[in-house]
């Protein structure tokens, strides 16, 4: 078992201001500085402070100066929340040695310059990655978004900034000869322009070949947590969560707090770089974004008078109930309503491979309910088959076809059960690509659609269309067909053509009639209500 | 017991007769709380459940069953630690009365909120008899707007023929169409007033055989189509289709109970899907469907 001891760095002070991944409390905290000062001084000196802590910030976010119109929301966006984790530091009650009066002109002729590009960005940055809080909207100065770096990937700087990011995380008990660092995993192929901003990676060769990472640096639990994702062995959002929960668990055994240090604030900060590694092997799913949000939370709230092993068993209890309670016991819950719905003769067609859909199907085999399933599957990860056979094992009455195949087959089919990767704030559910295909026909044919999805996977993103962020997977997998043609082989070669192999698609809360959710069964409209009575009770 | 507790029933429908009849099962229900000599409080709930399947053997209507269960679970959200059961029977009898008195104003709250959407002038289309688009179309003219409506007739029982007789004392000028008919008139009418027997949790309604046919309609000749109904009608029900809706609420009581083969018999009523409805007018509030299933995780939660 590798042992984990650390010698306090001084890296570690940049690396937690840096970290772009800031813990809900220390949003909170600076969120409430931020209106604090706004309180206590007029608007228009809530900047300057803002910004004197930006002009402390030495050799923060590589990137030069921002002249070039079309750079600034993007610079803004970067060091606004960086910079700010500085005023939690002591050296942040000292004021700059610059006049008020000069930050001010000079933040005003950036702010002129910023509403000037404002156009070219948009507001339509998503409030994407869960942890990320909304930007709070000034009454004066224009709103700032913030673009998560996973939707910048056509832009030069968030890509360097990355790196640098990726670099500063490794620095733990480094020997200085050796190369640490997590290197960006990089693109593969021509990407399709509408998805440019999107990463695009190849599974040809195994990642370890690709980024040499060294095990001092990240746990070898999460080393092969990440090749199973980036090689699509652990597929399925709850599969990635279990996987995910357990590989933490893992980390948490084998961790002893270094001295001088607080477990609360030293396994979070440990946690960081593990997670950049996971989100270079295959991008974060929603669910596992939550369950990330926990886990983190519950750290930083053990009680510093804790001792270490009291401290990791209780997080590691913690752990195992957040799997019980929100994955298994809820597929129970929602097996419970889902029967009500099936009637004796029904015909319900399921698409691809949802774990939960599954379930719910052979449970009410199990209750004696007399029911056939029609299977839609669609290239190229065929996972209709593994849904296929599981179920034909328990003796269901089972057909297969292929999503191409459905408007033929709708006629026959009474309801459509499907699963869910996320949904979404306002009402939009996110996943596997083909479902709002799916959705959509089946709406035209009047035939009642039914989504299934644990309360865990319900994010407070907003997502009108499929393109905004979304994930590409590997274009070789759509090279190959079932005959073993290949007249793609050498695509690369052709300039004009790009392979464009997307994973997940969001449908629109029109199409959908009802949702099922461990809380019981609701209209696609009030997946808000939920959030809020959920955050409400934490 | 039972017949003790069905006559009470009866009694009360009979001397009120523009009552709904969950007010008078839930009268019913306080009055058998009163009288009921259980010993623990779980008992007592037992009791009451037991009470409200006995009511719904008699009305069958969806509007009994959701307002026995509100009122059982409005009484219950008190805290019941007193030490001795009948300080605890005594709050929850407090709760009862409260809860009546509250649903008894909520059909003059549902008037006011829905008059000021009929405008002088207007013409309404309107089905079968409802008591509270009634007491809406009483306000109106009380108000001083000059309006008519239109009502279908309603079968198999008439019921439109009544509502038609009722809005004759009122000087109102009516007409009774055919249900054949609903289609030819929509072009002359302005809006749509239906009531609901039960609002369920999708925010679609449950209501007189029908209304699903009126919507369909109305929303083909893009009129508003309005819903009022008093808030202990909402019910925790999903129903995805009209097959869907559970038998019990689909025939008369009488009907369930001696005749055998129930897909002979015709449903008394439909349900009437949230997309075909723009507004519903509760004494909550004037809400959208989609509001519905909001409400419902407040009052049931």
């Amino acid at each position: 078992m590798v042992m984990f001891s650390l010698t306090p760095v001084l890296d570690v002070c940049t690396q937690q201001q840096e970290g772009k991944e800031l813990t809900k409390e220390e949003k909170q905290r600076l969120r409430k500085e931020k209106k604090q000062q706004k309180k206590s001084k007029e608007k228009k000196d809530d900047k300057p402070s803002r910004d004197s802590e930006k002009e402390k910030k030495p050799a923060s976010a590589a990137s030069p100066a921002p002249q070039t119109p079309t750079q600034p929301p993007a610079q803004k966006a970067a060091p606004a929340p960086v910079p700010v984790p500085a005023s939690e530091t002591p050296s942040a009650a000292d004021k700059p040695a610059k006049s008020k009066a000069e930050l001010k002109a000079e933040r005003r002729a950036r702010q002129e310059a910023e509403r000037a590009s404002k156009g070219k960005k948009g507001d339509v940055g998503p409030q994407a990655a869960p942890g990320k809080p909304k930007a709070p909207p000034s009454e004066l100065q224009p709103v700032v978004k913030r673009l998560p770096e996973h939707v910048q990937v056509d832009n030069p700087e968030v890509l360097k900034k990355l790196a640098k990011k990726l670099e500063r995380q490794q620095v733990y008990g480094c020997a200085p000869n050796c190369c640490g660092c997590i290197p960006l995993r990089s693109d593969y192929g021509y990407k399709v322009s509408l998805f440019s901003h999107l990463h695009q990676y190849s599974r040809k060769a195994p990642l370890t070949q690709q980024l040499g990472i060294p095990s001092t640096v990240i746990h070898p639990a999460i080393v092969r947590l990440g090749l199973q994702y980036s090689q699509g062995i652990v597929a399925g959002s709850n599969a990635r969560s279990v996987a995910l929960l357990h590989a933490f668990k893992q980390v948490i055994r084998d961790y002893t707090t270094p001295p001088n240090e607080e477990l609360s604030r030293d396994l979070v900060n440990r946690l960081k770089p593990y997670i950049s590694f996971l989100n270079q092997c295959r991008p974060l799913s929603a669910s596992m974004g939550n369950a990330i949000k926990y886990i983190k939370k519950e750290i930083s709230n053990i009680p510093s008078q804790c001792k270490e092993e009291e401290a990791k068993r209780k997080l590691l209890n913690c752990i195992d109930c957040y799997i019980n309670e929100k994955i298994v016991l809820a597929a129970k819950a929602i097996a419970k309503y889902s029967i009500e719905k099936i009637s004796d003769g029904d015909v319900i067609l399921v698409y691809g491979c949802s774990s939960l859909v599954n379930h719910i199907l052979c449970e009410a085999f199990e209750k004696n309910r007399k029911f056939r399933v029609i299977v839609v599957d669609s290239r190229p990860r065929l996972e209709g088959r593994e849904a296929l056979r599981r179920l034909v094992q328990k003796g269901i009455n089972c057909t297969y076809v292929l999503i191409s195949a459905v408007s033929y087959i709708l006629p026959e089919v009474s309801k459509v059960f499907l699963g869910a990767h996320a949904l979404l704030a306002n009402g939009y559910v996110m996943s596997r690509v083909g479902t709002s295909q799916i959705a959509l026909v089946a709406k035209a044919f009047n035939v009642p659609v039914l989504v299934c999805c644990e309360t865990y996977k319900f994010c407070e993103r907003v997502q009108t269309d499929s393109f905004v962020s979304n994930e590409l997977d590997d274009p070789d997998d759509l090279i190959v067909t079932r005959t073993g043609t290949t007249q793609l082989e050498h695509w690369q070669e052709v300039p004009s053509l790009g392979l464009l192999n997307l994973v997940y698609d969001v449908t629109p809360p029109d199409f959908v009639d009802l949702v099922i959710t461990d809380l019981g069964m609701i209209p696609c409209t009030s997946v808000p209500v939920v959030l809020r009575v959920k955050n409400v009770d934490q | 017991r039972e017949k003790q507790l069905v006559e009470y029933f009866r009694a009360q429908m009979r001397k009120d007769p523009d009552m709904a009849s969950a007010v008078a099962a839930i009268r019913t229900l306080l009055e058998f709380l009163k009288r009921d000599k259980g010993e623990t409080i779980l008992g007592l709930r037992e009791s009451l459940k037991w009470a409200t399947d006995c009511l719904t053997g008699e009305d069958s209507s969806v509007a009994v069953s959701s307002g026995g269960e509100l009122f059982l679970r409005f009484i219950s959200l008190t805290s019941l630690e007193h030490q001795d059961l009948s300080r605890c029977k005594k709050v929850m009898e407090e709760r009862g009365e409260l809860f009546l008195e509250k649903i008894s104003m909520s059909r003059t709250k549902v008037a006011k909120l829905c008059h000021t959407f009929i405008k002088d002038g207007a013409k309404i289309l309107t089905h079968s008899y409802s008591r509270v688009v009634l007491r809406v179309l009483e306000k109106a003219a009380a108000e001083k707007k000059r309006f008519s409506v239109y009502v279908t007739e309603s079968q198999p029982d008439s019921a439109g023929r009544q509502m038609a007789e009722a809005l004759r004392k009122l000087n109102v000028p009516v007409t009774v169409v055919l249900d054949a008919a609903v289609g030819y008139v929509l072009e002359k009418v302005d809006l749509v007033i239906v009531g609901a027997e039960g609002v369920v949790e999708s925010g679609g309604i449950i209501n007189k055989i029908g209304t699903y046919q009126m919507a369909v309609c109305s929303k083909a000749h893009n009129k508003p189509f309005y819903v009022v109904a008093e808030s202990f009608k909402f019910v925790r029900l999903y129903p995805l289709n009209q097959q869907d809706v559970p038998d019990k609420f689909k025939y008369k009581a009488d009907t369930l109970k001696t005749v055998q083969n129930l897909s002979e018999e015709h449903p008394m009523i439909d349900y009437t899907p949230p997309s075909l409805i723009t507004l519903l007018f509760t004494d909550l509030g004037v809400l959208t469907p989609s509001a519905v299933s909001d409400e419902l995780i407040k009052l049931y939660l």
